[in-house]
């Protein structure tokens, strides 16, 4: 199973992405894309949020499986 | 010997006692005579045995007297007496008949030095871990932020679990995976030792919360353990401790990357709060809109400026960006009103830019800034 990105990851690159995008010397196409990407992880972060729960379970044995 | 003792009465016919029988009255004379009873002294020449039996004499200036700590009684201490120390026995009087010796069978013991037996045991496993340097406070990790998987050792049917549930349950979607242990008495500190060990193969393990609910000092011993203690230092991922005592630090909160004072408060540590993220968003969503905004219209002005200039090429170009402009607008639309800094919010965020949001990614001392709506100011967090 392909691993996702962590949540932490997914946050820290969509700060970096308005800190470049504040920064104001990037050419216009670039400014685009980022803008573009920002809003995607921005999306995607807030499905991720947007109606989970909390997950409960109990582990007796040796987790060796995991 | 069936016969009821009578002390004065010669228990042969010539008139003489054996040493059985005279050992074996004065046992009876002792234990009936003296109940169990207190007694000060001074330890000298302690052994303990193979059997886990303590032996060792009481003194004063004037006498001694031989005493035995059975294993069964001493299991109970945390620490065997050092030689000299002053104590409190609580003991039972007796005749060792085979020896002729009185003896005292010692069922509790205090000392009456600074603490006792307790602070004497908890000084010497705290020497231990700190000759290991596993009390470096630099060896402390940060906690994550955003943590996915956290780890829960504590006993399953206490409240300190449910409280953990529920606080998480309330701030955060992450998965907890319970890895219940008794919390004290015989078995606990291999349980929670065994418990950190399986901890360790969890895989994407982010946290990890180890802790009680509040009890007595005996109760809470446990986590004074060095076992348990170096297990703590041994994570592979931060700690939080959280053992119910606000007065006494334990060993395992000492080594741990972070102590809370309640189960709760670890759950809390652990997790960041769904609403603060979620206003992070929606200002992270405020930003970057104001970025490109700010990025386009620079870029229409100057388009604008050399129009007349620029023929037919430069003139299509225009035209792609504001189709691009008018597209991402729409997309805009989508993210306000999300003006959360106009509304009075302040994002603090550290030298690095990373957004800080919980108390423990405030260390005194730290420099930060504070972003509030119309632009940054340097801020320092107060010394504790």
């Amino acid at each position: 199973m392909p691993e996702r990105p962590t949540f932490a990851a997914e946050l820290a690159r969509l700060e970096e992405i308005v800190r470049r995008l504040e920064s104001q010397d990037l050419d216009l196409d670039e400014s685009l894309k980022l803008f573009e990407e920002g809003i995607e992880r921005l999306r995607a972060v807030r499905d991720r949020l947007a109606g989970a729960e909390a997950k409960v379970r109990q582990i007796l044995g040796d987790p060796a499986d995991r | 010997m069936g016969a009821t003792l009578d002390l004065f009465a010669a228990a042969s016919a010539e008139g003489a006692w054996t040493v059985a029988e005279v050992t074996r009255r004065a046992r009876v004379v002792v234990e009936a005579g003296l109940p169990p009873l207190w007694v000060r002294g001074e330890i000298s020449g302690f052994k303990r045995w193979q059997s886990g039996h303590w032996y060792f004499a009481l003194r004063d200036r004037a006498a001694q007297v031989r005493c035995v700590m059975f294993a069964r009684d001493n299991r109970r201490l945390p620490a065997p007496p050092t030689e000299g120390m002053q104590v409190f026995a609580f003991a039972r009087p007796t005749v060792w008949e085979d020896k002729g010796e009185l003896r005292l069978t010692v069922l509790e013991l205090l000392s009456t030095e600074g603490g006792g037996l307790w602070h004497l045991a908890f000084e010497k496993a705290k020497a231990a871990l700190a000759k290991d340097g596993l009390l470096d406070p630099a060896r402390k990790r940060p906690l994550p932020a955003y943590a996915e998987r956290i780890a829960v050792i504590t006993s399953p049917d206490a409240a300190a679990l449910k409280d953990i549930i529920a606080v998480v349950r309330r701030r955060w979607p992450a998965e907890l995976i319970i890895l219940p242990t008794r919390v004290q008495g015989d078995g606990a500190e291999g349980e929670i030792c065994a418990a950190f060990a399986r901890a360790a193969r969890l895989a994407r393990l982010d946290v990890l919360i180890v802790g009680r609910g509040g009890g007595s000092k005996e109760d809470l011993w446990t986590f004074n353990s060095e076992r348990v203690a170096r297990a703590v230092a041994a994570a592979p991922v931060p700690v939080i401790s959280a053992v119910g005592h606000e007065s006494d630090v334990t060993l395992c909160d000492l080594v741990a990357d972070y102590r809370a004072a309640t189960p709760s408060a670890a759950a809390a540590a652990a997790t960041p709060d769904r609403e603060e993220v979620a206003a992070h968003l929606a200002q992270l969503g405020t930003s970057l809109a104001r970025g490109v905004a700010a990025r386009l219209e620079l870029a229409s002005q100057r388009l604008d400026r050399s129009f007349d200039r620029l023929a037919g090429a430069a003139a299509l170009r225009l035209e792609r960006h504001r189709h691009r402009l008018a597209a991402l607008g729409g997309q805009l639309d989508a993210l306000s009103p999300l003006k959360i800094l106009e509304r009075g919010y302040a994002l603090a965020r550290d030298p690095s830019g990373r957004v800080l949001k919980r108390v423990a990614q405030f260390a005194p001392g730290d420099a930060f800034r504070l972003r509030v709506s119309d632009g940054e100011v340097p801020a320092r967090v107060a010394d504790a």
